[in-house]
Parts: C-alpha cells; sequence; structure tokens
C-alpha cells in the first residue's frame, strides 16, 4: 500500500511530489500520459507572475506571491531556467487609469513588492517597441518567466532522487474508499494508497467527482499562442501585458527564457478536455490582438503556433483542500498555478503531512543538476567535455545546437525521455526554427539505439504517435 | 485526325508540345525548341517510357540503403512490376556507383543501377 | 587547429563547387566543414534524376551530381571535416566550429564561402490550425527517411506545397507503396516544375488542386486527417472545405536560405532573398566573405549552384591571392516590374576582365506571358530579351558583358523590369 498517490504529473503533482519526499514514505505519481509535463503546464505563458493581478484575499494572490517568492531560490536548487525580467502592465487610454491604480493597490495589499507607475517617457526608455499610444504602465520588478518543462522535470527529477516513483500510461478510471485509504483504478492496474491527492488538471473534476457528491466542473479554457523565433531576442524586455479597457483585452507578449518571443494567449472555452487545436478564428484573434500594446512586432518570424488549456473553475479560485478522508484536491489551478507551483506544493504537501504524520527523510536532497548545457561551459572546460565524452561534439539539432550527449542524458533520466517530445522538451531539440525537420529522424534513432525499441515504435509523444508506419515497399 | 498536348519532360524547360495524330500515326510535332522535343512527343505517343529510380536495402554498410536507377527507360506501364521486382533485393555492401544490382528488371531487358557508393562498416 | 586559407562553410553541390574551383584557380589551403555525416549535402537524398543537364549534358541522379563534384574535391586531395557543425563565423571571419573528433576549434582563414543551403519552412511558420500529431513532416524529412534509411512516414498522403520537392515526394511514396490522395497549392500556379508535374503527377494520376489550402488537421495522436478549402486573396472560402482521411501531411511550401551564420558575423541580408547581399564577385558586405547557392537564393536547378558556387570560388582565390579590390565605383541593381530580386544586387564595372559576363539571377513575383526582360545601365538600355512565359518557380539568368557594364560604368544604376513584348 502506498502512502500518497498523486494523480497527474503536471507542474502541480511534480512541486507536491518533491514537497512530500522531504518525508519518508511510499509515494506514487500516476500519470496518464506518457511522460511529466504533458497537459496544461506544457503550454503555457511561461510566465511568474509578481501576483498583482490575483484578487487581493483569495488563495490565488496568496499563493502567487508566495510561489513568485520562492522561484528564484528553486531555480538555484534545481538548476531551471528563471529569469527575473520584470513586467508591464500597460495602460492605452487615460481614461483606463482606475483600472491602472486598482491594480496597482491591489498588488499592494497582496504584498507584492517595488511595484510601481510609469509614465510614458520612462516606458518607452525601458521599452522601445511599446505601442506610440501606450500612455502608462504598472511595473513590476519582479515579474519573471520560466521554462515550465524545466521547471516540471527538476521538480520530478528531485522528488524521483528522494524516492517518489513515477507511473505514466496510467489514466485513472476510478477512486474508492476503502479501509484505511483508497483504491486507485488505472489503466495499469489497481493500486491502494492511504492518501490521494487530486492533481489532474483539466480532469480534476473527473477524479473529484468520482469521491464527492459535491460535483465540480473544469472547463477547459484554451490559449492559442505563437512562438517566434530566437531572432526575435531582444523585441521586449519585460512581460508585456495590456491592461484591459478601452481597448479589450489584449495578449501578453514576453521573451522566453530562450530568447524566443511569445505572444498570447486566447480565452476560448472548449469542451473537449483534449482540445488543443488551433483554430484560424482563435490564431487570427492573437495576430489581431498582438499590435496594441506593442509596435513592429514581427510575426513573420512565427516558428510555430500552439494551444493550451487551463483548468478552469466558475469561482476562478484554486481549490485545494481535503474534501474526503485521506483525499486531498489540488484543482482549479489555472493561471497564475505555474507561478504557485512552488507553494502549492508545500501547501498540499502540509496538508497530506497532517493526514498521515509522516517522518522527515533523513536522505533528502533538495538540489538537482539540470541537463548539462556544453554552451555554458568555457571554451576549455566545453573542449574537455568533448575530449571526455565525444558525444558532446556531434551536433543533433542545428537550430539550437543540441548534441548527441544532451540528448542521451535526457534519455537516461529518471524520469526519462521516451518520446520525440519528450526529448524536445528536456533539451530544445527540434524546438527551433526548422521545428525539427533536420534533427527528428536522428532523433528517433538515438531513441531507437538507447530504448532499444525498433524506429517503427518511437513515438512522437506516446501512445499512437508513431512517427514510421512501414519500410519501403513494404506494401507492394 | 487529332490534336494531342504534352508538356515535354526532357528538361526542365517544359516546352508545351502539340502533336498531330491520325490513328496511331504522328503527322507532325510542334512547340518543341530542340529536337529532343520531337522525340520525346512521338515516343510518348507511341510507347512512353521513363526512367525509374529508387532504393534498394544494403546490408553491412555505411548507409541502409542504397539509391538506384533503371539503366536506360522502360515502358511507363511497367514502373509497378520494376519497383515490385525490387521489393526482396538485398545487395551487399560495399556498393559502387554504376554497379548492376539487377541484371534485367521485370523483364524489360533493362538492367538496375547503383547511383551512389556505399561503403562497408 | 591547423589554419587554413579558405574555409568552405558546406559540403553540398555550392560548396563542393566552390572548392574544386578555387583551388583550380590556385588555393593550395582550403577546408571543407560539412555538417552531415557524407559530402553531397540534400542531394544524397535527391535520388531523381534530372540533374546536370547543363553541366554534363546528360541526366544525373542527385547522388550521381554530387559523386562527380565529391570525385574532384578527392582527387584534389582538398581536406574536408564531416559531422563538423560550425558553431559561430565572426565579423573578423573567426570560424568556430566542433565536432567529437577535433571537439571545439577555431579558424582564422583569409575568406570564407558560405555555401550551407538552406531549410524547408515548417507547419509552424506557415499558421495552419489544427492539433498538431504525428505524420506531419516537411518533405524533406521525409524524403530523408524514405530514400537514406528505407521508412516509411505515412501510407495515406495529402502532401502540401506544389515545389519541386513536394511533386518529388508524390511520386516516391507511391512508388513506395503509399497512396498520395491529393497535392494541394495555395498559388494558382505551381512552384514546380513543368516536367514535375506530368512525370510526378499526372504519370500516377495524382490530382493537383491549385489556389487550396490546409485549414484543418484532425487527430490527436497520429494525423487522421486533414480539410482542404478554396483560397481568394489569400483567405480560405468558406464552404469549400473538403475532407480527405489520411495520417500523413507533408508540406512543401517553401524554402529559407540558412543565414543564421551570415547574421552573426553581421552579413548584410537582403530581406527579399534571405541570402546575403552580393556584389557582382558574390561577396557579400564582409570583404572575404563570398556567398552562393541556397543560401544565397534559392535554386531550381542545381547546374546554377554549381556554376555559381564555382563563381565564388574563383572570386575567393582572387581575393586570397591578390587581396581586397581597391575601393571604385559601384552600380546599385534596382528592380521593378514583376522582377522581385536579382542576385547581385550591384556590380563593380573596373573588377571585371574585360571579356567576363556577370550573370544577373532574379525570380519574378508572378506568372506572366509575352514580356521582355528589359535592363538598363542609367537611362542607357544595355539588354532585352523576350520571355514567353514567366513563373515564380523558375529562376531567370540575365548575362551582361563585362564590355557594356565597363561602358557605362558611371551610371548611377542597373535597373531591371519586365516590359510588355
Amino acid at each position: 500500500m502506498y502512502d500518497v498517490i498523486i494523480i497527474g504529473a503536471g507542474v502541480s503533482g511534480c512541486a507536491i511530489a518533491r514537497e512530500l519526499s522531504r518525508k519518508k514514505g511510499k509515494i506514487l505519481v500516476v500519470e496518464r500520459a506518457e511522460d511529466v509535463c504533458c497537459g496544461t503546464s506544457k503550454a503555457n505563458s511561461a510566465i511568474v507572475h509578481a501576483g498583482y493581478d490575483a484578487k487581493h484575499g483569495t488563495l490565488m494572490a496568496k499563493l502567487n506571491v508566495q510561489g513568485s517568492r520562492m522561484m528564484p531560490g528553486l531555480a538555484k536548487e534545481l538548476d531551471f531556467h528563471y529569469e527575473n525580467n520584470g513586467s508591464l502592465v500597460v495602460m492605452m487610454s487615460e481614461e483606463d487609469r482606475p483600472a491602472l491604480m486598482a491594480l496597482y493597490e491591489n498588488g499592494l495589499k497582496n504584498g507584492v513588492e517595488q511595484l510601481q507607475i510609469l509614465e510614458r517617457d520612462a516606458l518607452r526608455a525601458m521599452e522601445p517597441n511599446i505601442s506610440d499610444n501606450a500612455v502608462a504602465a504598472l511595473y513590476a520588478p519582479t515579474g519573471a518567466i520560466v521554462c515550465p518543462f524545466g521547471l516540471t522535470f527538476a521538480l520530478a527529477e528531485n522528488a524521483a532522487k528522494n524516492g517518489v516513483q513515477f507511473q505514466f500510461d496510467s489514466e485513472v478510471t476510478d477512486v474508492q474508499k476503502i479501509d484505511g485509504g483508497w483504491k486507485v483504478v488505472t489503466a495499469k492496474g489497481t493500486l491502494e494508497t492511504k492518501a490521494v491527492v487530486n492533481a489532474a488538471g483539466v480532469y480534476a473534476d473527473k477524479i473529484h467527482n468520482m469521491v464527492s457528491s459535491e460535483t465540480m466542473t473544469i472547463t477547459p479554457r484554451r490559449g492559442d499562442y505563437f512562438l517566434l523565433d530566437r531572432a526575435t531576442q531582444g523585441f521586449v524586455k519585460n512581460t508585456i501585458f495590456q491592461l484591459p479597457g478601452k481597448y479589450g483585452k489584449g495578449v501578453l507578449v514576453a521573451p522566453t527564457v530562450h530568447g524566443n518571443t511569445i505572444v498570447g494567449p486566447t480565452a476560448i472555452d472548449i469542451e473537449d478536455k483534449d482540445g488543443t487545436a488551433t483554430t484560424q478564428a482563435g490564431l487570427d484573434d492573437v495576430r489581431s490582438k498582438s499590435g496594441i500594446a506593442v509596435k513592429n512586432l514581427p510575426l513573420r518570424q512565427t516558428i510555430t503556433s500552439f494551444a493550451g488549456l487551463r483548468a478552469h473553475e466558475a469561482r476562478h479560485e484554486f481549490f485545494i483542500g481535503e474534501i474526503a478522508p485521506g483525499f486531498v484536491d489540488c484543482a482549479a489551478i489555472e493561471s497564475p498555478g505555474l507561478s504557485s507551483a512552488p507553494a502549492i506544493g508545500v501547501m498540499v504537501a502540509d496538508i497530506v503531512g497532517g493526514i498521515l504524520h509522516l517522518e522527515d527523510n533523513p536522505n533528502f536532497d533538495g538540489t538537482r543538476k539540470g541537463i548539462l548545457d556544453p554552451k555554458a561551459l568555457s571554451p576549455e572546460a566545453h573542449a574537455a567535455l568533448i575530449r571526455e565524452n565525444p558525444a558532446y561534439g556531434n551536433v543533433i539539432c542545428r537550430c539550437e545546437t543540441i548534441t548527441e550527449g544532451e540528448i542521451v542524458d535526457a534519455i537516461h533520466r529518471t524520469p526519462g525521455a521516451r518520446s520525440l517530445d519528450g526529448v524536445k522538451r528536456r533539451t530544445r531539440a527540434g524546438m527551433g526554427r526548422c521545428q525539427g525537420g533536420f534533427c527528428s529522424p536522428r532523433v528517433m534513432e538515438i531513441l531507437s539505439r538507447e530504448l532499444g525499441i525498433p524506429m517503427d515504435q518511437v513515438t512522437k509523444s506516446g501512445g499512437n504517435s508513431k512517427l514510421i508506419v512501414g519500410t519501403n515497399k513494404d506494401s507492394l | 485526325m487529332k490534336k494531342v498536348n504534352l508538356i515535354c519532360i526532357g528538361c526542365p524547360l517544359g516546352c508545351p508540345l502539340t502533336v498531330e495524330m491520325e490513328g496511331d500515326q504522328v503527322l507532325s510535332v510542334t512547340g518543341n525548341t530542340c529536337k529532343n522535343g520531337d522525340k520525346y512527343a512521338r515516343k510518348e505517343m507511341t510507347n512512353p517510357t521513363r526512367v525509374i529510380t529508387s532504393t534498394v536495402r544494403v546490408t553491412g554498410g555505411k548507409l541502409a540503403m542504397v539509391s538506384v536507377k533503371t539503366a536506360s527507360d522502360v515502358p511507363k506501364g511497367k514502373i509497378f512490376d520494376c519497383v515490385k521486382a525490387l521489393k526482396d533485393v538485398d545487395i551487399p555492401a560495399p556498393v559502387h556507383m554504376g554497379q548492376v544490382i539487377v541484371a534485367d528488371i521485370a523483364g524489360t531487358g533493362v538492367p538496375v543501377i547503383a547511383t551512389k557508393n556505399v561503403d562497408a562498416c | 587547429m591547423k589554419e587554413y586559407d579558405l574555409v568552405i562553410i558546406g559540403g553540398g553541390p555550392a560548396g563542393l563547387a566552390a572548392a574544386v574551383a578555387a583551388r583550380n584557380a590556385g588555393v593550395e589551403s582550403i577546408l571543407i566543414l560539412e555538417r552531415d555525416n557524407e559530402l553531397g549535402g540534400i542531394l544524397n537524398q535527391c535520388i531523381h534524376s534530372g540533374f546536370g543537364l547543363h553541366t554534363f549534358q546528360e541526366e544525373l541522379t542527385g547522388p550521381e551530381y554530387a559523386g562527380r563534384f565529391i570525385d574532384q574535391v578527392k582527387q584534389l586531395q582538398i581536406p574536408y571535416k564531416l559531422k563538423t557543425m560550425v558553431l559561430d563565423l565572426a565579423p573578423d571571419k573567426t570560424v568556430t566550429a566542433m565536432n567529437a573528433e577535433d571537439g571545439l576549434f577555431q579558424i582564422h582563414p583569409k575568406a570564407v564561402i558560405l555555401a550551407m543551403g538552406c531549410r524547408e519552412r515548417p507547419r509552424g511558420a506557415l499558421n495552419i490550425p489544427g492539433f498538431r500529431p504525428a505524420g506531419i513532416y516537411t518533405a524533406g524529412t521525409a524524403q530523408r527517411l524514405v530514400n537514406m534509411e528505407g521508412y516509411l512516414p505515412g501510407r495515406n498522403v495529402v502532401i502540401l506545397g506544389s515545389g519541386d520537392i513536394g511533386l518529388i515526394m508524390a511520386r516516391r511514396m507511391t512508388l513506395e507503396g503509399a497512396k498520395v490522395h491529393v497535392v494541394a497549392e495555395l498559388m494558382p500556379y505551381s512552384g514546380g516544375l513543368k516536367r514535375n508535374i506530368v512525370q510526378c503527377l499526372d504519370d500516377f494520376g495524382i490530382p493537383l488542386k491549385l489556389s487550396h489550402t490546409v485549414v484543418d488537421i484532425q487527430g490527436k495522436e497520429r494525423v487522421e486527417g486533414i480539410t482542404l478549402a478554396r483560397v481568394e486573396n489569400g483567405k480560405p472560402i468558406p464552404g469549400t472545405e473538403e475532407h480527405y482521411p489520411c495520417d500523413t501531411l507533408l508540406l512543401s511550401c517553401g524554402l529559407i536560405p540558412e543565414n543564421e551564420l551570415s547574421r552573426s558575423a553581421g552579413v548584410t541580408i537582403n530581406p527579399v532573398t534571405n541570402g546575403p547581399a552580393v556584389n557582382e564577385s558574390l561577396e557579400t558586405s564582409i570583404p572575404g566573405v563570398f556567398a552562393a547557392g541556397n543560401v544565397l537564393h534559392v535554386h531550381d536547378l542545381v547546374d546554377y549552384v554549381s556554376e555559381e558556387a564555382a563563381a565564388a570560388g574563383v572570386h575567393a582565390a582572387r581575393y586570397i591571392l591578390q587581396g581586397q579590390s581597391p575601393a571604385g565605383n559601384e552600380i546599385p541593381i534596382r528592380c521593378e516590374g514583376g522582377v522581385r530580386y536579382t542576385v547581385p544586387v550591384s556590380i563593380r564595372p573596373q573588377e571585371l576582365e574585360a571579356d567576363a559576363v556577370v550573370p544577373l539571377r532574379f525570380r519574378v513575383g508572378n506568372v506572366y506571358q509575352n514580356k521582355r526582360i528589359v535592363v538598363y545601365a542609367g537611362e542607357t538600355q544595355i539588354f532585352q530579351r523576350k520571355a514567353r512565359v514567366l513563373a515564380p518557380g523558375e529562376m531567370e539568368t540575365v548575362n551582361l558583358k563585362a564590355s557594356v557594364l565597363q561602358e557605362h560604368g558611371d551610371a548611377p544604376e542597373i535597373l531591371v523590369k519586365l516590359e510588355d513584348a
């Protein structure tokens, strides 16, 4: 019997797992997808919100500010990409000033530090590509950006290092109360546990409703995005939001920690919990709104567009708590969920700890090293690395300069990459301007070799997403 | 008499050709800018042919496949017969450019040859 | 690391021809850096025939064409490094590269020839809405899988884009046992050669739908189908949607010169071609850095790549052996009336040998019939040729004589345009 089963290997589930691994216990994360970070956590704005936006007094506001404060330290401990670039909420019309001031006041109440109002000239000096119509902005120096994959993998790997197990391709089909705990029925068999944490993202309502008569409805709220070439690096320094107002609700324009520019999202409520298809209308919407707060946005340099789903619940508030003995919900984690993840992990782990009275794990090691990036080394160290392991001299992904050494490392981590997307999210191979055109056949070969599977079993993202359907002339 | 319009495939120019036919006799070819166009049109109307390129598996080579072609053009109607005849061919490395892979492909009398060198590994 | 006078970045058709020409023009110390595991570049996967009619007066397959140049490089004992990635080209021409054998190394050549080729425009850059499942490949990626590795990426195929690679892959997939249901083309004309429409589509009864594009992709794990719609003025027309069940979508929607290294060196890029802006010597804005082949502008025929690259090799040799040319009059070339760009973008008449010919290559922006290609130096017409049909898929060349250019050496500009015949 497990002590804790966490349903969902997104950023929340992994943060909870990592916090719980500070305790002695048998902990398992079950995930319906083939890998960590396959739902909401993989497709979002990659922003660490400063915390002025969430309404004062809400759990959302509290956890956002806490998470935002924890993130820089966590980035050092767990070695993921985080950058404190600052954020600006830009006001496009003088008549919207009361709304800007309200946001500022809300931020102060939430405890966000260093907030200030920038007027036109200061704003322009800070961001040369800001729209000529921009009047003023709320500046949050503590706003930041993060690699959402890097954060989630770091949490998962560190949890695994401290004894947490992961089980993939294991959709939970039922949860039943049993003596002293819960029975969790998954696609890969039935498990028993003393406590359950429901961190199932857009599916959290389904899991919740398996055990509670007070039903919950999570609406997948789709957000369409454009990602621009790294050649656009420096287009904006801060994350640029547009203050909702006279010109409607805009989209954000932000740098990513890897030097791309991200533009989006839309907010379209849909039914399909896997409905991550972009639509022409959605992409057109982003395109038309993208030019409001900034000027000359080089959308022609788009390298990909994508959509992600936020787990929206009508109350627009995180839903965290024990809803049945030993069953803890961590649901409705929509934006700012990524920003709040470190604090969500602590809060949920505390709740579970209170239920199970687990002892401290004396061997807990809260550090983790990310995949070695040879580009970050000095020329001497870089040369020495290639001498020691020539795979680091063999470039596989041209656009992002990712070597065989990094890809092999990604595959052999725990939990490790098992698919093209798993390699891509861990190493950035295939994430660049050619979008895997050149490197995907080579990454497929490395996956086939390292995992000991034939090429026709290599997938893009697990399941039936096979990349090869046969061999030449096999049907002739 | 009937007129048939063709695009010459002799070179990248792609001349638009007009062929005048009486039964299966070619009376005239116009629109061509070189004599190859005339030749192509007459052949296309009476006995159309193509050069086929394909791949054949290599065993023990640095590459998994070697590219091949028919050494000359074969009847258009035989394209799939030729390709099928290559299905189960395995050629041991090393393979040399120009090496005969199949001496007579699908009874056409035309050999299939390698178009690439593949070294043994 | 040993130093070299000339570093050629890329061992595809452009790099190989440039190397041979530079050696024949007297450069002893040449190094070719190639990122793949063999010389020949993209030709290795272009196993169809149709290459070399201009250069060798016979029709060769891609590997055979590459083989001719590889043989020359080997006979001339020009050194090359495979599986070697150039990481940086500095403004002072320092080349930083890496491979498993030599590790990280730098070379400080006197001259550099950029011959990195181009890449395909990916799905993401096309803004095709829908899911992002397995089974969406650029035509070139599929070509590599099928022709080099023997793997079939799909059995029921729709192809978007009628550029030559798309047309060629329609035939290749068919001959390897897949069913190609349709080739859709956004534009009202094909971007590929007419002969390829005949022998890759018509021969196999594959329909070509002009003015059509993909407006949706279905399938969460693997492609299950796509939706095509007719396009007018660049916009899909509601109500014209047609659904095609398929497991694969191949994209052949344009090629982009790979100029990240050129940009890092500070080379001026022509925004129309996305390639370096070069003068008559194929020299970029950085003296001693030359460019040729698809990195400069996307070619339709490899024969022209070889010809252009050989010229770059000769010019690089002259730069190395005789030093930088003295500053002189540089006449800018302007284009209008349907001509989208020219390579080169300027000519220095005093640099030309008396009997030299400057090939002026360009593409047009639309399909034109019964036009004249006209070139003016200042007010004076210096060239004209009738053109029955001009299409964006085909590169045009106008050969300008040095003697004529030198006669108009003080012209303020050279103008290339289309006029009614």
